[in-house]
C-alpha cells in the first residue's frame, strides 16, 4: 500500500500547523464563527448535535495495522473508546474536543493519515471498491488513480470553495461495488479496443433530496488525460454550479439544467486548454504510486484444503461465515474476508478500541498487514490463506466480531441519525437495531438471500436510502417521526433509484412493515435462488405494497 | 480606505490617488476610448467568462474580481481562465478573501487582494504572510506542471 514520502509528510505536518493556528484564531477572534467554519470542515471537524465530530480519511478505504493500531489509541486518548466507520470509507470520531483537535491530527500524521478534505465544499476522500487489488473479477487495481486523485484535490487552490461538495469513486472491475453511478464523478476503469487502459467517467450522480443516476461524460479517456479531465470537469462545475439554492448545487444539479451535450461540449473546451497548458504526471511519477500497489508476495504454499472442509463442516456457524462473509480472491490459495461491524441488535459501523486491535492483529498475522473498509461499514481483511480462515473465524468469534451476515437483511447501512447529526430529522440506528433483532437468526437471515437495506434518518440520504433494495427514509412530519420506504434500489453496476412504496409509517409501525415486505418475498419468490431484487424486477411494486397498505388491497 | 495585501505586507491602496480608475465591464464600452489603459481598471462580475474579455486585455492595467464571500470560490477559476487565456496585467481580489485564501489567490493567478479595513484590523499582515503559496508544498505543481508558454 501507499507509502508517505517527504513530500507528503511535511504536506501533512504543515496542514496541521495551519489548522492548529486556525484554531487559535478562532479562540482571539482574527476569524469569526462563519470564517472558521468552512476551514475546520476541510479539516474534517463538523459540530453535531451534542459534540463536535471528527471525520479521519481512509483513503479508498485502505489502512495496515499500524493504522488501524493508532485509529485505536486515537479513540481511547480522546475520544470515548470506539469509533464509527461510515459510507465513504471514513472513520467518525463522535466526542473529540476542539483543543485537541490538532493532537489528534498530528497523532494521525504520525501513521501517515490525515482529516482534510472529508467535509466542506471541496472534493472528498476519493473512494474504491473496498476489494480493489483482490477481487478475482478485477481487470486493474483502481487505487493508483486514486492515490493521485487523492494528492490532486488535496489543498487545490482553485477548488475549496466549490458551490458544494464534490465526491469521486473509482472502480477497476464490471462488479460495481463502488456506486459509481450515485457519484459527483464516478471513474469506470476500462480499456478500448486497443487495450488501452483508461477510464469511462460519469458525472453527476448522486443521492440526497434530488437522487439521480449519473450519465456518461466520457466512454473513453485515455489514462494520462485524466488529470486535465477531472480540472476541466471542476473549472466547469465551480464557474457554473448553482450558489443561489443550497440544495439546488450538486453538480448533479447542474448536469441536468445544462443537459449533458452541452455539458459535455463545455468540459471538452476546457479540457482542451488545460491539456496544452499542463503537462500531465510523468510516467515515472504514475509507476512510483503503481508500485505502492503491488500485490504482496502470496504464500504459495499447498492450501490444506482437508483441514478447511472439516472446519466446515464441524461448524455450522463457520459454514454460514464461509457463504456470506468469504470472497473470491484472484489468487486461488486466498480468500477476501469481511468482517461485518453490523452484530445483531448493534450500531452499523461502530467498533471499539479493543476490536480495532483485534482486527489489527489479525490483518497483521493472516493478511499481509492490508485491511480494508468498504462503504458498506464494514471491515475487509483483503488476502487471507483459505486454511487460515478457521483461525480468523474463531478470533473474531471470541471478539464478538464473527457475524455472518454479510450481503444479508442485518448487514444494513444506517447513518447516524437523530443519535447524533444536527440535521437528522428522524432516529436511524434505533431502526435499524430494531430491524436487526426482528431477524437476528442467521439461518432465517440466509434463508432469505442478499437483501440491502439502507436506512437516512433525513432527506441528504447519507443511508444511501435510495439505492437500497428496501430504503428507510426517516422525516420530520408534525414533530412525529414518519418512515417513507422505497423498493428497488440498486447501487451497482445496474444502479436504480428505488420507488416509494406509499403513505410513511411511524416508528413503531416500521418494523412491522419491513417484516412484511420479507414475509412476501419469501412467498412469491421463483424459488430461493432468486433474489428479493430479481422478484422485485419481476413482479413490480404491486404485491409488496399490497403487503405494505393491506387496508388498501 | 482599502487595504491592499501583497507578499511583502500591507498597503494602502493608491490606485485611484494615482488618478487611476475603476470602471465597470458594463460601462466599460462608452468610457474606454477617453481614458489610457495604464490608468485603467476594470471591475467584473463573477460570472463574467473569462473568453468574452480576450479583447480588452490591451486597454487596461488592472482586472479587479470581486468575492461578495469568501466562501464564493468563482474569482479563482476567473482568475485561473483569465491568466491561461494570456492575461498578463496586474489582477487583484476584491471584498471577502480571508487570509487563509491568500495561497489559493496567488496561486490562482492574482497579484494582490484589496480587503477592508475591518478585516485587516481582525486578520493583521502576519496572518496573510504566513499563508503566502508555498509552491514546496503543492501537489498541483507536482502532478500538473505548467508549460513554459512564454519562451517562444
Amino acid at each position: 500500500m501507499y507509502e508517505y514520502n517527504q513530500f507528503d509528510h511535511d504536506f501533512v505536518r504543515n496542514r496541521v500547523r495551519e489548522f492548529r493556528a486556525q484554531v487559535e484564531r478562532r479562540l482571539d477572534g482574527s476569524l469569526t464563527e462563519d470564517e472558521f467554519k468552512p476551514l475546520r470542515l476541510m479539516n474534517g471537524l463538523y459540530l453535531q448535535l451534542h459534540a463536535y465530530m471528527l471525520r479521519v480519511a481512509v483513503p479508498y478505504g485502505t489502512l495496515n495495522s499500524r493504522q488501524m493500531n493508532q485509529l485505536a489509541y486515537i479513540s481511547e486518548k480522546w475520544d470515548k473508546g470506539y469509533g464509527h466507520f461510515t459510507t465513504r470509507q471514513n472513520i467518525q470520531y463522535n466526542w473529540p474536543k476542539l483543543k485537541d483537535v490538532p493532537d489528534i491530527l498530528d497523532a494521525l500524521a504520525d501513521v501517515e493519515m490525515h482529516a482534510i478534505q472529508t467535509s466542506g465544499n471541496c472534493v472528498r476522500n476519493v473512494t474504491a471498491d473496498h476489494f480493489a487489488g483482490a477481487a478475482a473479477d478485477e481487470i486493474e487495481d483502481p487505487r493508483p488513480t486514486a492515490e493521485l486523485l487523492r494528492q490532486w484535490s488535496m489543498d487545490h487552490p482553485e477548488f475549496q470553495f466549490l458551490p458544494r461538495k464534490f465526491k469521486i469513486a473509482i472502480t477497476g472491475a464490471p462488479n460495481d461495488r463502488a456506486v459509481t453511478k450515485a457519484h459527483d464523478i464516478g471513474l469506470r476503469m476500462v480499456r478500448n479496443e486497443n487495450d488501452e487502459p483508461g477510464y469511462e467517467v460519469i458525472v453527476g450522480g448522486g443521492l440526497g433530496r434530488t437522487p439521480m443516476v449519473g450519465k456518461v461524460a466520457r466512454d473513453f479517456l485515455p489514462k494520462a488525460d485524466l488529470l486535465p479531465y477531472v480540472e476541466a470537469i471542476l473549472q466547469v462545475y465551480n464557474l457554473n454550479g448553482r450558489r443561489d439554492n443550497k440544495f439546488k448545487a450538486r453538480i448533479k444539479i447542474l448536469v441536468h439544467e445544462t443537459g449533458i451535450e452541452t455539458l459535455r461540449e463545455m468540459i471538452e473546451e476546457v479540457f482542451e486548454t488545460q491539456k496544452a497548458l499542463h503537462i500531465p504526471p510523468s510516467e515515472e511519477m504514475v509507476k512510483a504510486i503503481e508500485a505502492q500497489f503491488q500485490p504482496p508476495e502470496f504464500d504459495a504454499g499447498p492450501v490444506d484444503e482437508e483441514k478447511l472442509a472439516a472446519a466446515i463442516e464441524s461448524d455450522p456457524l463457520f459454514k454460514s461465515f464461509m457463504e456470506t462473509n468469504v470472497h473470491e480472491h484472484f489468487d486461488p490459495n486466498h480468500a477476501i474476508v469481511t468482517i461485518s461491524l453490523k452484530p445483531i441488535g448493534g450500531t452499523p459501523g461502530d467498533a471499539t478500541a479493543d476490536q480495532m486491535r483485534v482486527m489489527a492483529n489479525l490483518a497483521e498475522a493472516y493478511a499481509y498487514d492490508e485491511l480494508r473498509v468498504s462503504h458498506e461499514q464494514n471491515i475487509i481483511l483483503p488476502h487471507v490463506r483459505r486454511d487460515d480462515l478457521p483461525e480468523v473465524f474463531e478470533r473474531l468469534r471470541e471478539a464478538g466480531l464473527a457475524t455472518a451476515n454479510v450481503g444479508l437483511i442485518t448487514d444494513m447501512i444506517a447513518c447516524p441519525g437523530m443519535d447524533y447529526c444536527a440535521l437528522a430529522t428522524a432516529r436511524s440506528i434505533p431502526v435499524a437495531q430494531e430491524i436487526s433483532n426482528a431477524f437476528e437468526d442467521i439461518k432465517a437471515q440466509h434463508d432469505i438471500g442478499p437483501l440491502k437495506i439502507k436506512i437516512s434518518g433525513c432527506i441528504n440520504a447519507c443511508g444511501h436510502h435510495h439505492v437500497g433494495h428496501i430504503g428507510i427514509l426517516g422525516l420530520d412530519k408534525a414533530g412525529v417521526e414518519s418512515y417513507q420506504i422505497t423498493l428497488g434500489g440498486d447501487g451497482t453496476e445496474t444502479a436504480t433509484i428505488g420507488e416509494r412504496a406509499g403513505p410513511g409509517f411511524s416508528y413503531e409501525e416500521i418494523v412491522p412493515a419491513i417484516q412484511r415486505i420479507v414475509e412476501r418475498y419469501v412467498e412469491i419468490r421463483e424459488g430461493v435462488d432468486e433474489t428479493f431484487l430479481e422478484t422485485y424486477r419481476r413482479v413490480g411494486a404491486e404485491p409488496f405494497k399490497n403487503a405494505l397498505y393491506p387496508e388498501t388491497v | 480606505m482599502s487595504i491592499i495585501v501583497r507578499d511583502d505586507g500591507f498597503h494602502k491602496d493608491s490606485w485611484e490617488a494615482d488618478g487611476g480608475l475603476f470602471i465597470d465591464l458594463e460601462k466599460f464600452g462608452q468610457d474606454v476610448a477617453s481614458k489610457a489603459p495604464d490608468k485603467t481598471a476594470l471591475d467584473i462580475p463573477n460570472d463574467v467568462s473569462a473568453h468574452s474579455l480576450t479583447g480588452l486585455f490591451n486597454n487596461v492595467a488592472m482586472i479587479r474580481i470581486p468575492f461578495p464571500s469568501f466562501a464564493d470560490g468563482r474569482g479563482f477559476s476567473i482568475a485561473k481562465q483569465l491568466r491561461q487565456i494570456g492575461y498578463e496585467g496586474r489582477l487583484r481580489a476584491f471584498g471577502h478573501v480571508i487570509a487563509d485564501q491568500y495561497g489559493f489567490a496567488r496561486t490562482c493567478g492574482f497579484d494582490e487582494v484589496e480587503i477592508s479595513e475591518e478585516l485587516a484590523e481582525r486578520q493583521p499582515q502576519e496572518q496573510w504572510l504566513a499563508r503566502l503559496p508555498k509552491d514546496n508544498l503543492s501537489y498541483q505543481k507536482k502532478l500538473l506542471a505548467e508549460r513554459e508558454m512564454r519562451n517562444a
